[in-house]
């Protein structure tokens, strides 16, 4: 298997995005990214790209080759497929396109990520994001997604003692993050009151303990890391990717509290980086609602099961402690538009590994992990980053 | 679109039923029932026997929806909770008949067959198990 590196990365801002549409979104962040690693077009071997619902947020399928299209390279009938696994679409389209290139197949291949959900309307939204769920046997009797990650919080809450505080610290600190990043949804702070006084959304879980519904693209350029020196000066390998996946619904788990797709996909990551998470200087993790940030930094190893809300009040997470997470903002700040977030947490990790995130840059940032999860933790992808 | 995935719902016995099946090598039982056993996978094919549910069991951790789906909209807010079965399996219901401060983990439950939700669009009523507060 050979090694692979990220060599250029494009950003979307993060937001309700009432003037730009899906093509606009992907081409930006895709030109970007292209622009960034300094390839041309022909250089091109394949394009992946994560969509969670194309189809139901936009009304258009067959996104792969329309990515192509819109990014300029209908001329060169570049390979284009479209990857899903809900809200880690993104991130499993970055496997993709790793596993293409590590297998000798690929040089240099473009992954995108995209979801375009504020023109369908809050309640349609609610339903789209619910087919992530197991449609038969938890959305048709009402379960909605935030209701299923709350059903985690208050098992959570009852077996380990974790307070509705600890959820909001979350909120707190990963808005705090928020605001040094230029592309995040909301760039302003927010109160631990502000976060408990909010209207309830899915008891325990209130309005501001959600990700917010979001517009948004993101894209990566990743390239055999033999030949990512002739495109940059600093590369960033990919060093771990896991992946696992587990029952759709929640109720058919071992432990309500324990994401075993996380587990499994850290073990596989961890191995093939051989380190352990005490060698992980910074993380992104994915927070789409407050308890799946508690959940994750214990899933990942990062703290004992049970131990998350205390790691909150400890301040380890925090852009200064002993182990950042979220420093983008998160999907709780930046914002979540579904299938963009499994790439941007990977171009957040370059960027802070090359030392370009300016006011909320990690200090000595060596080793990152990005951890991607679709609907209740069915999928799990994750990647470990190290500069060259 | 709706009406496609609706129609879908309706036609699974299961939601009035509890009928599921038991692994004839392990003994697990599963509800909804499975092809095949994912603890001894092979060695369970064709070993898989119908089994009938009491439809009783306990609350192991729930949540109040204050904001639901459109069709749900009338009932918020409503408790979701998910369900030990004494036979096993965990399902995911409504609970009915109950305060809503009064649901707790650890509640002993038994179900109820009722009216789930009603289709916005095409008035359709889909029917199935809902849990109330077990009678001591
Ligand atoms: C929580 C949620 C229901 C709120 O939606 P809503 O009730 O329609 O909220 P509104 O759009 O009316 O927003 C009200 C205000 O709160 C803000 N807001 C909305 N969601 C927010 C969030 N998650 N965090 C912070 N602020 C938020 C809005 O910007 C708006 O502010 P304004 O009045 O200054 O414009 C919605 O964001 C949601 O469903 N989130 C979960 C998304 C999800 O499940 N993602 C997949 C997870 S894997
Ligand atoms: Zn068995």
């Amino acid at each position: 298997m050979r090694d692979v590196a990220v060599i250029g990365v494009g950003l979307t801002k993060f937001g309700e995005l009432w003037d730009q549409s899906f093509r606009q979104l992907i081409a930006e962040a895709g030109s970007k990214a292209i622009l960034d690693a300094k390839i041309e077009g022909k250089d091109i071997d394949a394009l992946y790209v994560g969509s969670m619902s194309s189809g139901r947020f936009v009304d258009q399928e067959h996104v792969g080759a329309l990515v192509a299209e819109v990014s300029g390279f209908s001329q060169l009938h570049i390979p284009a497929t479209r990857v899903e696994g809900a809200c880690a679409s993104g991130g499993l389209a970055v496997r993709e396109g790793y596993l293409s290139i590590a297998s000798g197949i690929n040089d240099i291949v473009v992954v995108g990520g995209i979801e375009k959900m504020n023109d369908v309307g809050g309640t349609a939204a609610t339903e789209i994001l619910a087919t992530a769920s197991d449609q038969e046997w938890e959305a048709f009797f009402g379960a909605t997604f935030p209701g299923i990650y709350a059903m985690i919080a208050t098992r959570h809450m009852h077996e380990y003692g974790t307070t509705k505080e600890q959820l909001a610290q979350v909120a707190v600190k990963n808005h705090a993050n928020g605001v040094f990043n230029p592309y995040a949804q909301y760039q302003s702070p927010i109160s631990l009151e502000s976060v408990l006084r909010a209207t309830t959304v899915a008891w325990p879980l209130g309005l501001m303990d959600c990700s917010p519904v979001s517009d948004g693209a993101a894209s990566l350029v990743l390239c055999a890391a033999e030949k990512a020196k002739k495109y940059t000066e600093k590369p960033i390998k990919i060093i771990g990717s896991g992946q696992a996946s587990d029952t759709l619904a929640l109720h058919g788990r071992r432990d309500i509290c324990t994401l075993d797709a996380t587990v499994y996909a850290a073990k596989k990551a961890y191995k093939q980086a051989n380190l352990t998470p005490k060698d992980i200087d910074f993380a992104e993790v994915h927070d789409c609602f407050t308890i799946a940030e508690i959940c994750a930094i214990e899933d990942l190893g990062f703290v004992e099961k049970g131990k998350g809300g205390k790691a909150i009040d400890n301040k380890i997470t925090t852009l200064d402690g002993s182990l950042p997470v979220n420093t983008s903002g998160g999907l709780k700040a930046k914002g979540h538009p579904v299938g963009a977030t499994g790439v941007a947490q990977i171009v957040e990790l370059t960027t802070q590994l090359r030392g370009e995130a300016g006011k909320r840059q990690v200090k000595d940032a060596k080793i990152g992990l990005a951890h991607n999860v679709g609907g209740s933790g069915a999928t799990c992808v994750i990647h470990i980053m190290e500069a060259m | 679109m709706k009406e496609g995935v609706a129609r879908f719902w309706r036609e699974i016995p299961q939601r009035y039923n509890f009928i599921g099946n038991k692994c004839g090598t392990c003994d697990t039982v599963f509800f909804p029932p499975r092809e095949s056993c994912p603890y001894c996978r092979r060695k369970s094919i064709g070993k898989m026997k119908e089994t009938k549910l009491a439809g009783k069991g306990e609350v192991v951790t729930y949540t109040i929806i204050h904001v639901g789906p459109e069709d749900f909209e009338e009932q918020t807010p409503y408790p979701i909770a998910i369900i030990k079965l004494e036979e096993g399996p965990q399902i995911t219901a409504q609970i009915v008949d109950c305060p809503l401060d009064e649901v707790k983990i650890g509640m002993k439950v038994e179900s109820t067959f009722r009216k789930i939700q009603q289709d916005g669009h095409t008035g359709a009523i889909y029917y199935g198990y809902k849990f109330k507060k077990q009678r001591q």
